[in-house]
């Protein structure tokens, strides 16, 4: 039983960029970035057209490796929406934080990025559910919590339910 | 005639038939809708419908102070409440910069890893009870009530704590928590061999589940897959490690990793990973500083505007609360990175190709829980 079973080795061949090297590399991926510094991460603001692009650099770029997308978040900033991706290497452990933002409110759109991180399938339907933002290129594209037939977008700070969310 | 014959055994070989396992189904532990497409019992293509349970567990926490949020929280992994509570405590005194006494650090350190074993014992006995052997059930409740006593008598609930509130606990252990602590540990050492002797070593056991739903290393970062479910396949992902929090700095420990992937690999790392609790436990549970068992708190807590990331290792994964605040005492915008929701996803991947009757093995081996992914 025992052979099966092996201590935590930190891998050594990879090194964690700081963030000052990070923010510096992935501003001259794609034009048009901005960032901002956060607590614990740097963010990034990516026009729409460009998340695709962006999205294939920062995954494949052998300096930054960003395999594994950790946390996919809809918001609405009022008169934005948008959507804030979390990325993280797990082999260089640094982080980054995607922010994508429209101002369409009737028919929000962005391109799916479910064929660069699989894991953003599930996550994309949530927020197609909650905040009725479409993912084009998105192989499963239905409303994964609520009925088929839910009028609204509950997560969104313009929704009013009279019935449901009660106000204290 | 011979044609019709034929045709008619081609139109059933070629017929995919739709099963919808759930939303009231025993080895879904929940309500969890699973439309399985087969051909005969192979399972093609597996396509989870949620939301029976879907409580807008994020829209309720817009209108809610951050004391009041980590009472939701419990609500959400139900089986391991004591570390969603952690992942909040931690965002709102990481985000003030507040310093924790050291003793709610050990007192939060030892509570997450009791929590961690009464989960695993469940899952024991959960798993088990799948694949049809009933007897495990019974010695997973046995002894996680054990555990739930340990529970009840320092913080008055069983499942739901919510003992951690920001700044520290609600109340101070209880005189005898370490003495009954240890007697558990002694216990524990004891039944945790009658838990291999009973499952882990039983034939049918082992060939129902090795080389079954095998995930890949490539796979379970591609799909965001962690907790015990991505070391089975040998992905280091535990949190206590690369990022300690509280007291997990101070502890030696193991990091279970077993390279196999397949459903057997992660029921062996719920295994080792009771026993690796024990040891974290037995390292602390002597040297409880005395001390505050809360730091000063202002009556109101209001985050400073920004944006804000916070991660802890619960029983299942990562668990992530990203939170925007605008300076507000409720936050504008919170999400919860819930560890089932993410790794429900990979569930399709490693089914297809195997039987239904493999599917509720391997559905088991993830050991989800549904008010976790539904949120």
């Amino acid at each position: 039983m025992s052979d099966c079973f092996f201590l935590f080795r930190p891998e050594s061949k990879y090194y964690k960029m700081d963030r000052e090297k990070l923010k510096e590399k992935v501003l001259g991926l794609v034009p048009g970035l901005q960032s901002e510094e956060t607590r614990d991460f740097t963010a990034v603001t990516v026009a729409a057209d460009n998340l695709h692009a962006l999205a294939l650099q920062l995954k494949n770029d052998p300096d930054l490796l960003f395999d594994s997308l950790l946390c996919l978040s809809g918001v609405d900033w009022g008169k934005e929406l948008g959507v804030v991706y979390l990325f993280e290497s797990t082999k260089q452990k640094h982080m980054l934080e995607v922010k994508v933002k429209t101002t369409d409110r009737e028919k929000p759109c962005f391109d799916t990025l479910s064929d660069i991180w699989s894991g953003a399938i599930l996550h994309e339907m949530e927020v197609f559910d909650l905040f009725g933002i479409f993912f084009k290129g998105h192989p499963d594209m239905r409303r994964i919590f609520l009925a088929e037939d839910w009028v609204g977008y509950p997560l969104r700070k313009d929704y009013v339910d009279e019935v449901n969310i009660v106000e204290l | 005639m011979e044609e019709i014959i034929n045709s008619r055994v081609q139109d059933i070989e070629v017929q995919d038939y739709h099963i919808n396992i759930g939303p009231q189904h025993p080895s879904t532990h929940g309500v969890l809708r699973l439309v399985v497409s087969l051909k005969g019992e192979i399972v093609e293509n597996l396509q989870p419908h949620c939301g029976y349970i879907h409580r807008g567990i994020e829209k309720m926490c817009e209108k809610d102070t951050y004391p009041q949020i980590i009472h939701l929280t419990d609500r959400m992994d139900y089986l391991s409440a004591h570390m969603n509570n952690h992942a909040v405590c931690l965002l709102v005194e990481n985000a003030l910069e507040v310093e924790v006494p050291e003793r709610v650090k050990y007192i939060r350190t030892i509570m997450d890893e009791l929590n961690r074993i009464a989960s695993h014992q469940l899952f024991f006995g959960t798993f088990a009870n799948d694949l049809g052997a009933t007897t495990c059930y019974m010695y997973g409740f046995r002894d996680r009530e054990k555990v739930l006593d340990i529970f009840e008598q320092s913080t008055g609930g069983r499942m739901l704590q919510s003992y951690y509130t920001p700044g520290g606990l609600m109340r101070d252990i209880h005189p005898e928590f370490q003495k009954n602590t240890k007697a558990f540990i002694k216990y524990f050492r004891k039944k945790i061999k009658e838990y291999d002797r009973i499952l882990t070593g039983n034939v049918i056991f082992q060939q129902r589940t090795k080389n079954v739903g095998i995930l890949t290393k490539e796979d379970a970062i591609d799909w965001g897959v962690t907790g015990p479910t991505a070391r089975a396949s040998g992905l280091s992902c535990d949190v206590r490690k690369h990022h300690p929090y509280s007291a997990y700095d101070k502890v030696t420990f193991n990091e279970v990793l077993i390279p196999e992937g397949d459903t057997f690999a992660r029921y062996m790392v719920r295994m080792h990973e009771m026993r690796e609790s024990m040891n974290i436990i037995e390292q602390l549970i002597d040297n409880i500083p005395a001390g505050d068992y809360s730091a000063k708190m202002k009556p109101i807590i209001k985050l400073p505007a920004g944006e804000y990331f916070e991660r802890v290792e619960t029983a299942r994964g990562v668990l992530g609360v990203y939170v925007i605040s605008d300076g507000n005492k409720n936050p504008y915008r919170m999400k919860f990175r819930s560890p089932g929701f993410c790794n429900l996803g990979v569930l399709n991947k490693i089914t297809s190709g195997f039987k239904i009757a493999d599917l509720i093995a391997i559905f088991g081996s993830l050991d989800l829980v549904i008010p976790d992914i539904d949120r």
